[in-house]
């Protein structure tokens, strides 16, 4: 009697209670998610935007200094692109690895294409890029970085764009590459060379048109207009700061955080502690706005009504906030020693940053400035929100 | 006047220079970690700037690297770090981190 008791009625309620713990008590979206990098330990930490919490932690992921993070578009999936050559993906439901390849020795980031099929990885060491599928990371392309000589350049500056294109800068050639994805099978290489000296990053403007890289080794930007790759890549800003003397540069800036208002285009000077903003109809120079540092991160909220900033050693321990409607500085923030990123929530009502020495994430108010909350994490560097899915260039 | 000193000790064996105290290496290894580490990588494999592994600075005279991390290199991206680390501690750094894995 009682045996039958059991496996009639004990018994699937236990395996449903079992089940239920497991797969059903968790079924949820993952809109509001995102991963920070620990660079030392090497882990991310699976975080939630809308209660602010630490959701998990996932480990074993190599070097994570300068590590990036895109999403699967269906926003279940990090991918994880490591300093030593590692790309990893990382089921954000369940909390754990899915899979881990080193592709390559020494890397600086990635994009995933247009389509969600494949991502493609910007390498230092061999120099060039690799492309490979998002289902299951296996490689599908390798195109190396080749110049001159047969030498193998370092690529920089790794961006989707639509038409299930990627570009990408070569650092020690001085060229931007755009590889047409249209048929994977027979990828289209078009190569537009002597565009100026060390591209250092790229951006790609919102909707995916304009491709513009720093340089490192002269004055101005690279521009290539993806409507009309034909016209070439032109020279903008060529003049600007070209007899001054430099201020020396103890980490180089970022373009990823690509920040427009209007159109107006704001990205950080090189050797100068100016916020460059830049008129997107003529690709001119409006206004160099004078900040605390050598910017690094120079990002717009995304209704575009404030640019954040964030500054290389010494200056890191603050973060500005530009008027975009002014053009001046109207807040300066103090988060701590070592601020490294920043990150918006998908329509921008907070921010989150990170602070490496001080071993902490702080959310803050967009609005009010009010600090909202502290998490813990180890040295936290990149924060990566899922919402950068469904934006082309991220 | 100091600093020629010290490039001259160097440069005749590495004799070692007066050691900062423990408060101060820890930030020695903690610039070189983070701040050398944001160009050369945070294990020292390289990135936009050279590989600083052992190994790959086998071949560079302590004089040229005490050079090269006070004044910086022109026409690289490499500043000068002397605004944030003397002479000494540069020697040190070189000598007990910087040469060792």
């Amino acid at each position: 009697m009682l045996n039958r008791l059991l496996k009639t009625s004990i018994l699937p309620l236990l395996i449903y209670w079992l089940l239920g713990g497991a797969c059903f008590a968790e079924l949820r979206g993952t809109g509001d998610l995102g991963v920070v990098i620990e660079r030392e330990r090497g882990s991310v930490l699976i975080i939630e935007t809308s209660t602010r919490s630490i959701l998990g932690r996932v480990g074993k992921l190599g070097d994570l200094s300068h590590a990036s993070v895109v999403f699967s578009r269906d926003q279940r999936y990090a991918y994880v692109f490591a300093r030593d050559g590692g790309l990893s993906k990382i089921d954000l439901l369940q909390n754990k690895l899915v899979r881990r390849i080193e592709q390559a020795g020494n890397s600086i980031g990635g994009a995933i294409s247009q389509d969600g099929r494949f991502i493609a990885v910007a390498n230092y060491q061999p120099g060039g890029v690799r492309i490979f599928t998002s289902e299951a990371l296996e490689l599908m392309a390798d195109i190396p970085a080749v110049y001159g000589d047969e030498q193998r350049s370092r690529v920089v500056g790794l961006v989707d764009a639509p038409g299930r294109q990627f570009v990408y800068s070569l650092f020690d050639a001085g060229e931007i590459w755009l590889l047409d994805m249209q048929d994977p099978s027979r990828i289209e290489i078009q190569k537009f060379t002597g565009i100026g000296r060390q591209p250092y990053d790229a951006l790609l403007t919102p909707g995916g048109r304009y491709y513009l890289a720093g340089l490192f080794g002269e004055t101005g930007l690279a521009l290539l207009d993806l409507w009309h790759p034909e016209a070439g890549v032109k020279r903008i800003l060529p003049d600007y700061g070209r007899h001054d003397e430099k201020l020396p540069v103890y980490k180089m800036p970022h373009l990823e955080g690509w920040a427009v208002a209007g159109n107006l285009a704001f990205v950080p000077a090189v050797g100068r502690h100016e916020v460059l903003v830049i008129d997107t109809r003529q690709w001119r120079l409006v206004k160099s706005i004078p900040v605390a540092g050598q910017p690094v991160f120079v990002m717009a909220r995304p209704d575009g009504r404030q640019i954040w900033v964030n500054f290389a050693f010494p200056d890191n321990q603050q973060v500005q906030v530009i008027d975009a409607e002014d053009l001046t500085v109207g807040r300066t923030l103090q988060p701590g020693k070592g601020v490294l990123h920043m990150e918006f929530t998908p329509r921008g009502e907070e921010v989150w940053i990170s602070v490496r020495d001080d071993n902490q994430i702080l959310v803050y108010d967009t609005r009010s400035f009010q600090e909202m909350a502290r998490l813990p994490a180890v040295t936290p560097s990149g924060i990566f929100f899922t919402a950068r899915a469904a934006k082309t260039g991220l | 006047m100091r600093r020629r000193f010290l490039l001259l000790l160097v440069a005749a064996g590495g004799v070692a220079a007066g050691e900062p105290d423990p408060k101060r290496q820890q930030e020695l290894r903690s610039l070189l970690k983070n701040d050398c580490g944001a160009c050369h990588g945070l294990t020292r494999k390289g990135g936009l700037g050279p590989p600083l592994l052992p190994e790959s600075l086998s071949g560079k005279s302590d004089a040229m690297l005490l050079q090269t991390i006070q004044e910086g290199r022109p026409g690289t991206a490499m500043p000068p770090w002397k605004p944030f680390i003397d002479a000494d501690e540069t020697v040190w750094l070189i000598d007990n981190l910087l040469r060792k894995r």
